[in-house]
């Protein structure tokens, strides 16, 4: 590397580069294939924001799909309620919403430690779409809100697919918000996250205000899966109770630690992995033409399977292994000897 | 008044299950300073066992029995094959393994039996208030829950376990055999959630039927002190009573929100739990 | 008794121990002096095989000792007490002792070794039922060793026993020492940084710096070597 640009601009040619790729990507696959595109973009952002709270600064949280949960409820009220509001408006107060109330679990959070938060975080993702429940005029129970959002310009209306214009939308966004996380996680802020996390004590010896790092880290992480959840609502058209259970927030860990904890990156492979091991693993199963009840647990089987080994034999999981490969293709061993 | 009689009476009988299934995780997480997430599937696993040699021989407590052996056995396997090995690892790692086998035993369980509900015989007649099911969940427990402090507080393996427990090397140094305490301590907790999981499961078992109560059992362990058995039992009764006053005074949907104000409220005042010991930092 | 053979002993890279030699003659007490961080510490740690040797080898009572595990090391009659006790604040003072002697089958033994250590330690037996957090500093090293004890140890390993004890109480518990040597036999391998009071009641010293042995002699012999003392002993 012999550019000296600042990492601001250098985050943000690359992300441009992607959207790129993205766009081009879109244009040679099916609607199916868009769909799923936009699909990993949104829960790479939800993971990504998990990395920074996780992955950075240690609190393990079991409840991220409460923050999706609001996002997904925020656009889905305001397309409802207030049409007139622009759709980038509309996920931008998804990401407030987001961030408000991780605000304020990360405040009754901070003075929690390892299991104690586990156990709180998850008895938030099981509580909050409880609300739903008791405000069926507002939220329409567990039918959850329909609704139809017209985003695209009038000129692209019928030159441009729905679903690939949809994953644009989707993907901009996403690109975006990881520009700013990148940002933060190689600034100041992400070495603040990592010390409190490597050592409290010896991190608020150092002048670190721990009590407000984590509460940021929990206000950064939620807005992340505010707008995972609004792109969500967006991109489906729905916001139903029924997509947030307890089950959504572990697989959001699960995927994080599936990719790789240290960095962004571990994000986007557990985002790959979330959505495409499913679409993998049910292939496989036609394929054998097993048995209904055998080829729909497969997946989560092998899902299963595949978490257990992951953390017995490659804790660093796939960017560990993507790392590895890198460093040997960049810097090939001067001899092959002693090389195992 | 009667209503009010009725609600603590049937918020005891799921407090009770809350508070055997919570013992089941503290037990693991006193020895080992891990959550089990697991624990759901392996009393899940026992349930469909119980089911099966209950359908298969006529008769409740063969299956009851086989339920809690194949549990406790459960346990001692997971400790060996998966625990032991992730000994020097991150919180982190035990919590996603754990889960890992939760996926993977509740998508056996559907392949095996099915995803589809099946009928789950209660031990007694279920009918009434407090029906006689009931009062032998709560005695079916108050009979595990003793058992197990009076073998920790009294017998030389209880004291062996404790002294694992709070301090392995020194365990070590005074001759325990800590890596079979371990074992020792996973077979135990798991078969008291499969006691837990056995009083949960009626009427219907399907694979995540499990997963509810599951959440509350946590909720109990971390409202009574994931250290403390006593503060989980205590915890987990308050939480179903608790629970069932919601449940019958404000409507069943607002039950999963009480829980999180619950525990958000007990949690702020005291983040190491009621009666949890404030966490010393380990290194 | 025992017998430690050019036993070399790494935390990571950092080597803690190299090629120490010595051996510790059976009924004696032995002193391991040294500065801080010179890995008496790790010496005793070896020996109990909380840390691993990467090369020499470790014999006890005959027996190779150095690739067993912990546990095995101390059912064979090793009681180790670790740096500040190992005491278990949340047990009791009585569940404390019990636990040195589970191990051993005899009952009726056990009851009696509980019965020899209180009365070897009588503070200790009016607190039997309390937590055994709620003793002072010198109550628990008392309870430590007593621990340590009740195993009927043939060798009894013992990590600055005195520190952060008020000079009295130091005193007494070297008393202790001396006369358990005295009645029973007791082998003690004794590791301390107050060297004068550790070789006041031993019979050999061995002085350990930088992981390596650089004195080995009788305790009067050390005593009486000034140039040993300043260097190394720091009185």
């Amino acid at each position: 590397m012999t550019t000296k640009l600042p990492p601001l601009v250098l985050h943000l040619l690359a992300a441009l580069g992607c959207l790129v790729l993205l766009v081009l990507l879109t244009l040679v696959t099916d609607p199916f294939t868009n769909l799923r595109i936009a699909t990993v973009g949104y829960y790479l952002i939800a993971v990504a924001g998990l990395a920074l709270l996780t992955g950075f600064n240690g609190q393990v949280s079991l409840g991220h799909g409460a923050f999706m949960f609001i996002g997904a409820y925020t656009v889905a009220l305001l397309v409802k309620r207030v049409p007139a509001f622009p759709i980038w408006a509309d996920l931008l107060l998804a990401v407030l919403a987001g961030g408000l109330a991780g605000l304020l679990a990360g405040a009754a959070a901070a003075r929690l430690h390892g299991p104690y938060l586990a156990g709180a975080t998850l008895a938030l993702a099981v509580g909050l779409p409880a609300v739903t429940q008791r405000f069926p005029d507002l939220f329409a129970g567990s039918n959850g809100l329909s609704f139809t959002v017209n985003s695209q310009p009038a000129g692209l209306v019928g030159v441009v697919p729905p679903t690939r214009w949809q994953s644009w939308i989707v993907w901009l966004s996403v690109l975006l918000a990881l520009v700013v996380l990148a940002n933060l996680a190689r600034g100041r802020l992400g070495r603040t996250l990592r010390a409190v996390r490597d050592d409290e004590v010896a991190a608020s010896l150092a002048g670190v205000h721990v009590g407000r790092t984590k509460i940021l880290a929990f206000l950064v992480s939620s807005a992340c899966g505010g707008l995972a959840g609004g792109l969500q609502a967006f991109l489906l058209g729905t916001a139903a109770p029924g997509s947030f259970t307890p089950a959504l927030s572990l697989s959001l860990l699960a995927a994080l630690v599936l990719g790789g904890l240290g960095s962004l990156w571990g994000a986007l492979w557990g985002a790959i992995a979330l959505v495409y091991f499913q679409v993998w693993t049910d292939d496989f199963a036609e394929l054998l033409s097993l048995r209904s009840d055998i080829a729909d647990n497969l997946p989560l089987a092998l899902y299963g399977v595949v978490l257990i080994v992951t953390v017995l034999a490659f804790p660093a999981g796939i960017q560990g292994g993507v790392r590895k490969l890198w460093v040997r293709v960049r810097r090939p061993a001067p001899s092959q000897r002693g090389e195992s | 008044m009667t209503t009010f009689v009725n609600l603590t009476l049937g918020g005891l009988s799921s407090g009770a299950v809350y508070a055997a299934l919570g013992l089941s995780l503290v037990i693991i997480y006193r020895a080992t300073r891990v959550v089990n997430f697991a624990q759901p599937a392996l009393a899940l696993i026992s349930s469909y066992l119980a089911y099966s040699v209950t359908k298969g021989t006529g008769s409740y407590w063969l299956g009851f029995v086989a339920a809690i052996v194949a549990g406790t056995l459960l346990g001692v396997v997971v400790e060996r094959l998966i625990i032991r090995p992730l000994r020097h690892a991150g919180e982190l790692s035990a919590i996603i393994a754990t889960l890992g086998l939760l996926l993977l035993l509740q998508a056996v369980a559907g392949m095996i039996w099915s995803n589809e509900p099946h009928a789950f015989a209660y031990a007694f007649d279920f009918r009434g208030r407090f029906s006689p099911s009931d009062l032998f969940a709560v005695l079916a427990v108050v009979v595990a829950a003793t058992g197990v402090l009076l073998l920790f507080k009294f017998t030389p393996l209880g004291l062996r376990l404790r002294a694992t427990a709070f301090n392995p090397e020194v365990a070590k140094l005074v001759g325990v055999r800590v890596g079979a305490m371990l074992t020792v301590g996973w077979g135990l907790a798991a078969g008291v959630g499969s006691l837990a999981g056995l009083l949960a499961t009626p009427p219907f078992i399907f694979p995540t039927v499990l997963d509810e109560v599951f959440v509350y059992a946590l909720t109990a362990a971390v409202l009574g002190g994931l250290d403390n058995p006593l503060g989980t039992i205590v915890g987990g009764l308050v939480l179903g009573i608790g629970l069932s006053y919601v449940s019958g005074l404000l409507g069943a949907e607002l039950v999963p929100l009480a829980a999180l104000a619950i525990l958000v409220a007990v949690l702020a005042v005291r983040p190491s739990g009621l009666f949890g010991r404030a966490t010393a930092r380990r290194v | 008794m025992l017998e430690i053979n050019g036993v070399t002993a790494a935390y990571g890279l950092v080597r803690a121990l190299s090629e120490v030699t010595l051996t510790v003659e059976e009924g004696s007490i032995t002193a391991i002096l040294g500065a801080n961080g010179a890995g008496k510490t790790t010496l005793l740690r070896t020996i109990s095989g909380l840390v691993r040797a990467s090369a020499g080898t470790i014999t006890a009572f005959g027996e190779d000792i150095t690739a067993l595990p912990t546990d095995r090391i101390a059912r064979l009659g090793v009681a180790h007490v670790p740096e500040g006790g190992g005491v278990i604040p949340e047990l009791t003072v009585e569940e404390n002792l019990r636990l040195g002697a589970l191990w051993r089958t005899d009952r009726a033994d056990r009851a009696a070794a509980m019965g020899e250590v209180l009365e070897l330690f009588p503070p200790l037996a009016p607190r039997r039922t309390k937590a055994a957090g709620t003793l002072s500093g010198g109550e628990r090293q008392m309870l430590a060793i007593g621990r340590g004890l009740m195993g009927r140890p043939r060798l009894l390993l013992l990590d600055e026993p005195s520190l952060g004890l008020a000079p009295m109480v130091s005193a007494k518990i070297m008393g202790v020492l001396r006369s358990l040597r005295a009645d029973t036999g007791l082998t003690v391998l004794l590791v301390e940084q107050n060297a004068r009071s550790a070789l006041s009641i031993s019979d050999r010293g061995f002085v350990l710096a930088l992981g390596r042995v650089v004195a080995a002699d009788s305790a009067d012999a050390l005593l009486a070597d000034d140039q040993l003392r300043h260097a190394y002993l720091g009185f």
